[in-house]
């Protein structure tokens, strides 16, 4: 009996060693695999366990995080959601994150390597930093004036200092509140549902991520080509352009709005946005000289990032000549999105050259040490010193006597372009109102702003859509806040 | 693993009894759980729960007076039973006191400090009551009746999740099946110390198989299946595979027949296979220890031995420290079924095999009682009763744990359920009970061929 009672503890030893054996397989062997399986809720519940760093307008935070004691314990919250969704996006516990909260996620949510002080500790710990801060350039005046300049129509403004790139401001409108849909359970999902139903797409940002034909305020970017190209080398001398303007290699004649376009010099075709003259100076260009400087102000690139993924603005670079004159004032298949449009204005303002755009200041640890700061940084030298001073004045002129009248400044240097873009097949959907512009006070050494406008408005009359008329005032208070600093 | 059968020594006329050391580990197994419950509040609140020294008193005074029955009663009982069953019981409430944070509407660890209370009280009273294991001989019958009155009755009373295990009396849910455990193993091994040879040296040998004679062998077939059957009736399964490997090991100890191991893995399978078959509760359970994770490629969210994984994983090796896990997220059984998840979660590797090796003590020390001692049955209720412990805890830890198809069964002393906890009371009060003889200095007969327990070296 003494022998048998010892094999039997010898097999309870036996249980008792695979139980040791399996704890060490479950716990350390295979705990990597188990603890990233996408249905273990732990990494949720650990990311929504602190508040969520907050996104800094001015210094001030326009979010907050809301303490629901559920199991995904802090929601976000928004301070003016709809002001600033286009700025933010939203950080949703059932849809994920969008724009700078995506971007900058990892800071936000404390799990960015940089946050911690000692990252092999934490590592070892599993702790998990409190989520730091992210600063924007853009500036709450600047903001409200272009959101309440919208006033709730459809469209988009985009605005950035021509000197740095540091992008001002950004609307998208109409806008909708991310914090509808920061939680989970069927308010978050009704609130979702219902934005994405809506017909006019308030989750839309429209400011970087849609684009529209640009229409006349692409002949900035025509005029540009030319003066490069040594197409024109004097903007007060004729062109030699007719009116009517026969499309090339068709019989298709492209008409004028304006008057005393035929034969008009290159400043008078801006000032009173003549479609012949431009298209022509297109033609004469060429394709590869109008390709070229529409990549140098950032058409055809899909890369561009600020830091959120900007959608491509479009140039085509392989069309007939009457193709090329119908894109070069911002027909066919041209399209922009408004910062796209708004870098056009910045280049210009700037001399020539381009500064990257860019939404983020600086990234901060939760104690307000700075993680990383954005540095200012060139996209490309689009022309000449001489070329920008030429092309500031023609845009100077379109506000002093030309269509841009609206967008006036005392006190102010400011130079505009306007743009009223068809919409549609044969022009049956309602035009696009643009007006890019930018803004430098008397007593200032650099331009302070640089503004584009779009108002998709289908609820006005036609006639009445023009860049001048819709546009331009939402220009005016934009700059007119900008250049209160 | 052959013990030499020479004719031992006489005795040492003073062996330690080590009351004193049995009081050292008692105080520490209440500070430990006592700990454990100011760093759970520490964690939730910040602060030290106001009740933590009267939980501290409370669990004092049950360990000091379940003390005081022993060093009366069983002077020479091994001193590492009760603190070990005490700290078991303090860390159950412990964790159950967690888990009660996460589900404020449904608060169980009340309940089970009265459940531990009455588990106490029980534990006193068989050690005071119970002057010698060998009465319980004369009542292996009435045991046996009992046990399968006790396994017939939930039969009429409705299921609770898939198995018809409890009886309900006003707001107390009871599992008679617990009980039958003990009264089971006190029945086998009344049984069996008189069988014994009977069962080991007659019959006819097939195939070099000795094989008992039916008249001796039937009575416990019998009992065996009815129990059985009446399992499957209930769907417990951990039950009956307790009940399984229980009659298989005491049965080998008895017999010394190896036949039998062979004999009861045949039954073990063939039983498996048809009750795999029949049942389609068992075959899910299979389904879901072969892929814990088909849920999830299915869409469906993680299942409970998913859950289960995920929350050991997390622990890693020194665990995420008490509240601060999420193992709330197994669901309805978390405080049950699953309550080593919450301990490996939180304790860690470190604190799991902490507690593997504090039941691996139990069992030890059930098995040294039962080498020591010199009466048969003595002898197999000691091997019996810590059995029930082993089988027990590596059913439910491997169920847990994916090493083996889950089947419900509750983590002795840890998981809330009154039941067990004050089953589980028994079985040590009874395995006190045969140390404290196996121990006694002045044996009344020693068997031939029985070892005499070796004196311990005081540490």
């Amino acid at each position: 009996m003494t022998r048998c009672i010892r094999r039997a503890a010898a097999c309870c030893l036996l249980l008792l060693i695979a139980l040791l054996g399996n704890a060490a397989r479950v716990q350390v062997v295979q705990a990597d695999s188990l603890d990233t399986n996408q249905a273990n809720r732990r990494p949720v519940i650990t990311r929504y366990g602190q508040p969520r760093g907050n996104i800094l307008v001015d210094g001030k935070a326009v979010t907050g995080s809301k303490d629901t004691g559920e199991q995904l314990r802090f929601e976000r919250a928004y301070r003016d959601g709809p002001l600033y969704a286009p700025v933010t996006g939203y950080a949703s516990q059932t849809y994920g994150t969008a724009l700078v909260e995506n971007a900058e996620d990892g800071i936000l949510s404390g799990e960015d390597a940089r946050l911690a002080p000692f990252p092999l500790w934490n590592e070892l710990t599993r702790t998990q930093e409190p989520g730091g801060d992210v600063a924007t350039t853009i500036k709450a005046r600047v903001q409200e004036a272009a959101y309440y300049g919208l006033d709730g129509r459809r469209g988009a403004v985009a605005a950035v200092e021509p000197s740095t790139g540091r992008i001002l401001a950004l609307v998208s409108s109409p806008s909708y509140d991310p914090g509808q849909i920061s939680g989970t359970g069927p308010r978050a999902a009704g609130n979702w549902a219902k934005l994405n139903r809506l017909s006019s797409r308030p989750m839309l940002d429209r400011a970087i991520r849609e684009t529209y034909p640009p229409g006349s305020a692409f002949k900035i970017v025509t005029a540009a080509a030319a003066l490069e190209s040594g197409a024109v080398s004097d903007i007060d001398e004729d062109t030699g352009t007719p009116d009517p303007y026969i499309l090339p290699g068709t019989s298709t004649e492209l008409p004028n709005e304006a008057e005393g376009c035929a034969n008009a010099t290159l400043s008078y075709a801006i000032e009173a946005s003549c479609n012949t003259v431009l298209a022509g100076l297109g033609v004469r260009v060429g394709l590869g000289g109008m390709a070229g400087t529409a990549r140098k102000f950032g058409f055809n690139d899909s890369g561009l990032r600020i830091p959120s993924a900007v959608a491509r603005s479009n140039f085509d670079t392989d069309m007939s000549e009457d193709q090329l004159a119908l894109s070069s004032i911002g027909q066919f298949n041209t399209t922009a999105t408004p910062l796209q449009m708004a870098m056009v204005s910045a280049a210009v303002a700037n001399g020539g050259v381009l500064m990257r755009p860019h939404l983020i200041d600086r990234t901060l640890d939760h104690n307000g040490a700075t993680i990383r700061r954005t540095e200012d940084s060139t996209y490309s030298r689009v022309m000449d010193d001489s070329t920008a001073e030429q092309l500031q004045q023609m845009m100077a002129a379109v506000v002093t006597e030309g269509t841009g009248s609206n967008a006036a400044i005392p006190g102010a240097t400011v130079g505009g372009k306007t743009g009223t873009a068809q919409n549609g097949l044969h022009n049956s959907g309602t035009p696009y109102a643009w007006f890019i512009s930018w803004a430098q006070a008397d007593d200032a050494a650099r331009p302070a702003v640089a503004v584009a406008v779009v108002v998709e408005d289908a609820s006005a009359h036609r006639a009445d859509i023009s860049g001048g008329g819709f546009a331009a005032p939402i220009a005016k208070a934009v700059m007119e806040a900008a250049l209160e600093d | 693993m052959t013990a030499p059968t020479v004719d031992a020594p006489p005795p040492e006329p003073c062996l330690p009894k080590r009351r004193g050391v049995e009081l050292v580990l008692l105080t520490a197994a209440v500070l430990i759980s006592v700990c454990g419950y100011a760093a759970v509040g520490l964690t939730k609140d910040a602060s030290v729960p106001a009740d933590a020294a009267s939980y501290g008193a409370g669990l004092g005074l049950l360990a000091l007076l379940a003390h005081l029955a022993v060093r009366v009663r069983a002077p020479y009982a091994d001193p590492l039973l009760l603190p070990i069953a005490v700290l078991l019981n303090g860390i159950g409430l412990v964790l159950i006191f967690r888990l009660d944070l996460e589900t404020p509407h449904d608060a169980a660890a009340p309940t089970q400090l009265v459940w531990s209370t009455f588990g106490v009280a029980l534990f006193i009273a068989v050690v005071v009551l119970l002057r010698d294991h060998r009465v319980l001989r004369g009542y292996g019958y009435l045991s046996v009746a009992a046990a399968l009155c006790l396994m017939i009755v939930p039969i009429l009373f409705p299921a609770v999740n898939g198995a018809k295990i409890w009886i309900r009396l006003g707001g107390l849910s009871i599992q008679p099946g617990e009980f039958a455990k003990v009264l089971l193993a006190v029945f086998f091994a009344a049984y069996l110390a008189v069988n014994h040879h009977a069962l080991s040296y007659t019959g006819r040998r097939i195939w070099g198989l000795q094989l008992p004679t039916m008249r001796v062998f039937a009575p416990i077939l019998a009992i065996w299946l009815i129990s059985v059957c009446v399992l499957i009736l209930e769907r417990d399964l951990g039950t009956s595979l307790l009940f399984f490997g229980l009659f298989i090991i005491m049965l080998y100890v008895a017999t010394g027949r190896g036949s039998w191991i062979a004999i009861g893995m045949v039954m073990a399978a063939f039983g498996a296979f048809a009750v795999g078959n029949l049942e389609p509760h068992v075959r899910s359970r299979v389904d879901d220890w072969l892929h814990p994770f088909a849920s999830i490629a299915a869409g469906e969210g993680a299942g409970q031995i998913a859950q289960s994984l995920f929350a050991f994983s997390a622990g890693g090796v020194l665990g995420t420290g008490l509240g601060m896990g999420h193992s709330i997220l197994i669901g309805f059984a978390a405080k049950s079924d699953f309550i080593l998840a919450t301990a490996g979660e939180e304790l860690g590797l470190a604190g799991l095999c902490a507690l593997f090796l504090l039941y691996a003590l139990i069992v030890e020390r059930g098995y040294r009682a039962g080498l020591a001692l010199r009466d048969p049955f003595g002898r197999l209720l000691a091997i019996g009763l810590a059995s029930i412990l082993a089988i027990q805890v590596f059913v439910i830890a491997g169920g847990v744990m994916g090493l083996i198809p889950l089947t419900g069964m509750a983590m002795p002393f840890l998981a809330q359920g009154g039941s067990s906890l004050v089953t589980n009371w028994v079985i040590v009060a009874l395995l006190i009970r045969v140390s404290d003889s196996a121990r006694r200095p002045h044996p009344e007969a020693v068997e031939p061929g029985v070892v005499v327990p070796v004196v311990e070296a005081a540490s």
